[in-house]
């Protein structure tokens, strides 16, 4: 700080300001100072790894780099990833997951977590049961699910399904069960987030209103339509967004449970693509423009979200 | 836990007698539903594990192990290095950790004590972070550490590669932030008035208010490093630097399905430890971060 004030003085023009306001602006310059001594390591974290990659994520997709040669080749790496035969199925298969990962990972855990706040018994043990499989490294949980998945069965889930007298399946053989099959595992190592998060939310609803509710008639739906959804929906709305954009970003379950592309393009997500090109076909351009792209679907869904989504207040 | 309170099922009415049966037939079927749904896998991890290899791969499967080998677990150590897996992820967790605590700490405090001139701009720049999530970045991200601008610092397959990517994680300053807001100003002046400076404000007066939101924070800052896969995959190539997470799926390509498993299973321990000791703050941690302040 000694520095810092040394340069305060040297740097002002001192005898053209009277004196009260000179220790006045010098404190004030401290301060400012002060203050970015503390944000200083932040800002420049962010910076490096944040800030600037967004930019040059943005430059390099229109550059082109070969023998350490770079040039600007326009919209060149996006006409190129048009014509890649995995394009369209990398972002088909994306949406798919997302939808259906919507359909079982955004529902229902509300449902559950619903079922869970009425019981006043085991509250504890189920809480801790739902979460155990988000603790686990993905990893660890998804080679038991690749083995889970053995067409054959040997697979755990066959099994079953045959000890059911109900059709087997060839899972993520088979390329149009490859999307459910990746859903279900991630939805089985992530749903214990989200019911926790709603159980928080629904602790919250003071129950006069139950009462109220219940005294003007209304049965147990119309409490559930009119009381709990209304009461949870600032939550419900920003796991929803969460939702949407972290399984847009699928990348760990293709890779582990399908090898990465699966049977006909039917595992290959958006984000292998994109590590496709740039550590397998040595082509980081074309990576970053399959970012640019992934990066502008992303925020745009987070601005329509902001504008549509109901207001805190 | 607060049985009391009143939820979507009026207690007048459980309280009838045919009710109360069919209350209690309910609780013992999720319980029941849950345990096999959730631990399920869990025991067939850790039964398969130690199966035999034809037995592993066998048509119907076994329940249970026919010939306990225990010694799938011992080969898995050693095939999959998990020591050394182990260990990197442990230097690499607490290591982010200690930055972020710092840096992170750092600029919530700033941001809402100091207030420096574009302190609000700033934040908001970092803020803005929250909708571009890393895994957009990884391909740029990548190209800055194997070359760091300015100081042409190649970082691959050093710590620094995780550690100090770690410290943009605007949510973890978004929530220190909002704690800090709500400490009162009050406190803040009777420190001034005693002649504490900004750095012996924050260590005294601030943090020991705030242990509650830094268990938080480094709860999930350790869970998430722990639990990374494509930014440790890109920056930590070499098979000594790997974290548990890329090497288990790195080492378990052509090892034998119980093998696998029972590196699976060991990889799960720590965190499964660490989730029974921590348990109470992480589902406290849950409601921190999502319900409005």
């Amino acid at each position: 700080m000694d520095g810092a004030v040394r340069l305060d003085g040297a740097g002002l023009p001192a005898r053209a300001i009277p004196r009260p306001a000179g220790a006045a602006l010098r404190r004030r310059l401290v301060h400012n100072l002060t203050g970015h001594g503390f944000l200083i390591g932040a800002v420049v974290c962010f910076a490096v790894f944040s800030w600037y990659p967004m930019v040059r994520e943005i430059v390099m997709s229109f550059q082109r780099t070969r023998r350490g040669v770079t040039t600007w080749v326009g919209w060149h790496n996006y006409v190129r990833l048009w014509h890649d035969p995995s394009f369209l199925a990398a972002w088909r298969n994306t949406l798919t997951f997302t939808l259906l990962a919507l359909v079982v990972g955004y529902a229902l855990p509300f449902f559950i977590a619903v079922l869970l706040n009425e019981l006043r018994h085991a509250r504890g043990y189920l809480r801790a049961v739902v979460y155990l499989p988000v603790m686990l490294p993905p990893a660890s949980a998804l080679l038991l699910f690749r083995f889970a998945y053995d067409p054959s069965q040997a697979g755990i889930f066959n099994y079953l399904l045959h000890a059911a007298h109900l059709p087997t399946s060839q899972w993520v053989q088979s390329t149009s069960m490859t999307q459910p099959s990746l859903v279900i595992a991630a939805t089985w190592m992530n749903v214990g987030s989200s019911i926790l998060v709603y159980l928080a939310a629904l602790q919250n609803i003071p129950g006069e209103l139950y009462e109220a509710a219940e005294l003007d008639g209304a049965g147990l739906l119309r409490r559930l339509w009119h009381v709990t959804v209304p009461q949870t929906r600032l939550i419900l709305s920003l796991m929803f967004l969460l939702q949407v954009v972290a399984t847009m970003q699928v990348f760990i379950e293709p890779l582990i449970l399908a090898g990465g592309a699966g049977v006909n393009d039917s595992a290959t997500s958006v984000v292998y693509l994109m590590y496709q090109h740039a550590f397998k076909q040595n082509d980081l351009n074309g990576a970053a423009a399959l970012g640019v792209m992934l990066m502008v679907v992303l925020a745009g869904f987070s601005v329509a979200y902001a504008r549509l989504s109901p207001k805190q207040d | 836990m607060d049985t009391a309170a009143r939820t979507l099922v009026s207690p007048a009415r459980l309280r009838r007698p045919g009710a109360r049966r069919v209350y209690w037939a309910i609780v013992a079927l999720v319980v029941l539903l849950f345990t096999v749904v959730f631990t399920g896998p869990l025991y067939w991890m850790v039964t398969g594990a130690l199966k035999s290899g034809p037995e592993v791969a066998q048509i119907p499967p076994t329940l249970y192990p026919q010939h306990p080998q225990p010694g799938n677990y011992a080969e898995a150590w050693t095939a999959l290095s998990l020591g050394r897996l182990l260990l990197n992820t442990v230097w690499y967790a607490f290591g982010a950790l200690a930055f972020q605590l710092v840096f992170d700490v750092a600029a919530a405090y700033a941001f809402s004590k100091l207030r420096p001139a574009f302190g609000n701009a700033l934040l908001g720049l970092m803020l803005a972070t929250l909708m571009i999530p890393s895994t957009v970045l990884v391909i740029p991200q990548y190209v800055t550490v194997i070359d760091l601008p300015l100081v042409h610092w190649n970082m691959l397959d050093s710590p620094w590669a995780i550690w100090l990517p770690a410290v943009t994680n605007a949510f973890n300053i978004f929530l220190l932030k909002r704690f800090f807001d709500s400490i009162p100003q009050d406190l803040m002046s009777a420190a001034a008035i005693d002649g504490a400076g900004p750095v012996r404000t924050l260590w005294s007066v601030v943090l020991p208010i705030s242990r509650p939101i830094l268990g938080v924070v480094s709860i999930f800052s350790l869970t998430a490093i722990w639990k990374d896969f494509l930014w440790p995959l890109l920056v930590e190539p070499s098979a000594d630097n790997r974290t548990v997470n890329v090497g288990i799926y790195a080492f378990s390509q052509g090892l034998t399905q119980n093998v696998v498993i029972a590196g699976a299973v060991i990889a799960a321990v720590p965190t499964v430890v660490f989730f029974l000791i921590f348990q109470k703050n992480i589902m406290s941690g849950l409601t921190a971060g999502s319900l409005k302040g």
